[in-house]
């Protein structure tokens, strides 16, 4: 009965999404304050009718419902609760429906918190979003409906994708969807201006923190899909460059340009054409990735079942909104009234030059993902366009970027003064100097390459450091003074060193482990032992094991250091007995911040097992550097500057929502 | 400045990075993308030792023998002709006799071919696309290699 009213629920908010998208923009146009009025309370209406359909799929999936269809698919009575909670958007159509859930989510706090706002504004970015609800409902409707009934019901279900059953599926969908539909917001509001013809002081001051939070989202998305990817395939990869991969970088990358040339538009209102397009191409950006991986042109783990109709619906989709905001672009953007002039060497000229970096970056990216799909369809060639391709473009690109980083924040608005800065940033520089030189010479095998790319970590590091050192005013007053001056930074000012630093501290991470990283591939019977990098591990043999829905043996090995025990290291091959499915289980351990990684492969006839054991230094950094980005986001967002309207208690607690990562 | 200096210097720059990234772009694709062959295909190319190629189709019943420590060789075929594929290190999970793989490695000087790397398909409905769609273009697609 529930699955019943969450459908119907669903058609409802389909209904209501129409007239949202419709009554509000008459109303704008029109002039009419009551037909605007109607913006908000559809969007709540349609917020509630979504959850009921998506608590509807939950509770189905809670009690191993397997009359509906998507459930049989996917879940099984013996799967662990926490599986089957995630396996809700552990598929295509479930996954579609939390999509449209934190769409609706963030329409609601427009909505909600949007009061202060023009009421034009308001009314003609809550029809966007009501578009863009209105055609993903349509689409979950007419070809992705999970709630289809099987009649008979079958007794048992097909469970999970063993690869999907990990706690990686609790977090990295939410988080990446929450970045992923989080531009929409950008989206709606750069449309709206179009269709205005204007930009105002609200707008920017509205964009700048929806944009900062879905970028953090997005940021967390990322980094927690990398890490998932890197324990649990078993091959010890952090990046692949795979293609849905880059659908999630791309978004991230001119997320970045946009979130940077917003400060521009907030603080010195220029470049307001150019973030206007950026805000479009940002949320199409997530649209493509959309696309690329719901609609099964790619095969990949994350694509759950192609069915062409999807396909193609979703292009439509893609090619409507994209083709659409674009055209609007071109006939409305000479309306906004260009903005403050300043002179190319000035912070908004620093933030210029990121923006064409990134977006330089970012069509490279977009190349390399599309540029095979396109061949091969035009010519029936099928070409792998993979790693080398990527390091060989956006490597180039993003070196001189991330040299230039620590200039940025140094610069004065309107006119700045490059040498000042440079003098100022003397002593980063002979720091990260002196880095390059230690690594180069005193570190063994390491590369000038290796070298070079710590230094530039340490480079963005120093910098970071250096532009909270020179704003609270070290060396110039007492110390006492500098640190009262340091408690009273804006939180943006810490927000941007920590975002940079994180930069530098991902970096760090990428280069130690590609460049520094040793492993062995080799058999070992029980009793061998492994030497790497100063550790050893004996091969203690298989055991067996059984979980709740799978059986698994499980190699232990010894670990010591120079004869000190340091505990087991447990690696295991997995089998689900429902999909008849293998799965590898590495073996992490974390020492300091670095990782041993120890996976199993196949046994051989004499008792002895093939093992794949990498010492990955400093690796956890990648990750935790992406961690201190979004605590930099977090921070950022606190800011009483970006605090919208009015600082009034309320607000302050809306704006205080995204909690940092840590 | 002017405003309409400002705005050329902001277009030429513009075009000084796009014309960079697409030369880097042409570039990287020149050198850096492997065509796809199933074995018939690629002993028909007549290959050039050393180019980089992704070798894929369906892994010869029989033919995974084990050698020394972590090396493995199999066959990989389309039905028409088959390869031996040298390969060392951890196969797939799911790696089985008579399943679609795609392996990345080239030619050696004296014909074998040599493999770095070995993709088989992630779950149990999924076969690599370009194994299962040239193997349909060949007639040799079994709805039940693919779903077993």
């Amino acid at each position: 009965m529930s699955v019943e009213l969450g459908h119907f629920a669903l058609v409802l908010a389909f209904a209501l999404a129409l007239v949202q998208s419709v009554v509000p923009l008459y109303g704008a146009r029109k002039g009419s304050l009551r037909l605007m009025g109607v913006g908000e309370p559809a969007a709540l209406c349609g917020l509630v009718l979504i959850s009921i359909a998506f608590a509807a799929l939950i509770a189905a999936y809670v009690q191993s419902d397997f009359s509906v269809a998507n459930v049989w698919e996917n879940s099984h009575s013996a799967k662990p609760l926490i599986y089957k909670l995630t396996g809700v958007w552990g598929n295509h159509e479930g996954s579609m429906l939390l999509w449209v859930l934190i769409l609706a989510i963030f329409g609601g706090l427009v909505a909600l918190f949007g009061r202060n706002l023009p009421p034009t504004l308001r009314a003609n970015v809550l029809a966007v979003q009501g578009f863009i609800a209105a055609a993903f409902l349509l689409f979950i409707l007419s070809t992705s409906n999970p709630f289809v009934r099987l009649v008979p019901a079958p007794i048992e279900g097909r469970d999970l994708n063993p690869i999907l059953q990990d706690i990686g599926l609790a977090v990295h969908p939410p988080l990446l969807y929450l970045g992923y539909v989080g531009f929409s917001i950008s989206f709606s509001f750069a449309v709206a201006a179009l269709i205005e013809g204007r930009t105002d002081a609200a707008w920017a001051r509205w964009v700048r923190p929806w944009t900062l939070a879905a970028w953090m989202f997005l940021t967390g998305g990322i980094a927690m899909g990398s890490y998932w990817a890197y324990y649990e395939l078993g091959w010890g990869g952090f990046w692949f460059w795979d293609p849905v991969e880059n659908a999630s970088f791309l978004p991230w990358l001119t997320g970045t340009a946009l979130l940077h040339s917003a400060i521009v538009m907030e603080r010195r209102s220029a470049l307001k054409i150019w973030t206007v397009l950026l805000a479009i191409l940002t949320f199409s950006m997530s649209l493509l990735g959309t696309f690329l991986v719901r609609s099964g042109v790619l095969t990949s783990v994350h694509a759950f079942a192609t069915d062409p109709t999807r396909g193609v619906f979703i292009l439509t989709i893609l090619i409507l909104f994209i083709g659409g905001s674009l055209a609007l672009f071109a006939w409305r953007a000479s309306a906004l009234a260009p903005g403050g002039l300043f002179h190319p060497i000035s912070r908004e000229g620093a933030l210029v030059l990121n923006n064409l970096f990134l977006t330089t970056a970012a069509a490279t990216v977009l190349v390399g993902t599309l540029y095979p799909l396109v061949l091969e369809s035009i010519t029936g060639e099928k070409i792998s366009v993979g790693a080398p391709f990527f390091n060989l473009t956006f490597g180039p690109l993003m070196v001189p970027l991330l040299a230039v980083v620590p200039f940025g924040p140094l610069l004065a608005w309107k006119r700045g003064d490059l040498a000042g800065v440079a003098q100022r940033l003397f002593a980063a520089f002979g720091g990260a100097l002196f880095i390059v030189l230690l690594v180069y010479f005193f570190i063994d095998g390491a590369s000038a390459l290796a070298a070079l790319g710590t230094g530039l970590a340490f480079w963005l590091i120093f910098g970071a450091l250096t532009d909270l050192a020179l704003k609270s005013g070290v060396g110039n007053v007492g110390p006492g003074v500098a640190l009262r001056r340091f408690a009273g930074l804006p939180r943006s000012v810490f927000g941007t060193a920590l975002a940079h630093a994180g930069l530098g501290i991902t970096l760090l991470g990428i280069v130690a482990t590609t460049t520094m990283q040793s492993e062995h591939i080799l058999t070992v019977k029980p009793g061998e032992t492994v030497e790497i990098a100063g550790y050893s591990l004996r091969y203690e043999g298989l055991q067996p094991f059984t979980g709740p829905n799978y059986t698994e043996n499980r190699g232990r090995f010894v670990l010591t250091e120079r004869g000190r025990a340091l505990g087991d290291v447990v690696s295991s091959k997995r089998f689900y007995s429902v999909r008849q499915m293998p799965t590898t289980e590495a073996g992490i351990r974390t020492i300091g911040l670095s990782q041993l990684y120890v996976s199993l492969g196949d046994e051989i006839e004499d008792g002895g097992i093939v093992v794949h054991i990498w010492w990955k230094p400093l690796v956890t950094l990648i990750w935790l550097g992406a961690l201190a980005m979004m605590a930099g986001g977090a921070v950022s967002l606190l800011d009483r500057r970006l605090r919208i309207g009015a600082p009034s208690r309320r607000k302050r607690a809306a704006q205080a929502q995204p909690e940092p990562a840590e | 400045m002017t405003r309409k200096q400002k705005r050329l210097s902001i277009i030429g720059g513009a075009m000084g990075f796009l014309a960079a990234a697409t030369a880097l772009t042409f570039y990287a694709l020149g050198q850096q993308t492997s065509y796809f062959y199933m074995p018939s295909d690629a002993l028909a190319a007549q290959l050039a030792p050393g180019e980089r190629i992704r070798l894929g189709g369906l892994v010869e019943k029989g033919s995974i023998v084990r050698g020394q420590g972590t090396e493995v060789r199999f066959a990989v075929t389309d039905h028409e002709k088959s390869i031996t594929v040298n390969y060392s290190g951890i196969l797939p999970d799911l790696f089985r006799e008579e399943q679609g793989v795609v392996t990345h490695g080239m030619f050696q000087p004296d014909g074998s071919f040599v493999a770095d790397s070995v993709l088989a398909k992630h779950d149990e409905t999924y076969m690599p696309k370009e194994v299962a769609e040239s193997l349909k273009e060949k007639g040799l697609w079994q709805e039940e290699t693919a779903q077993q």
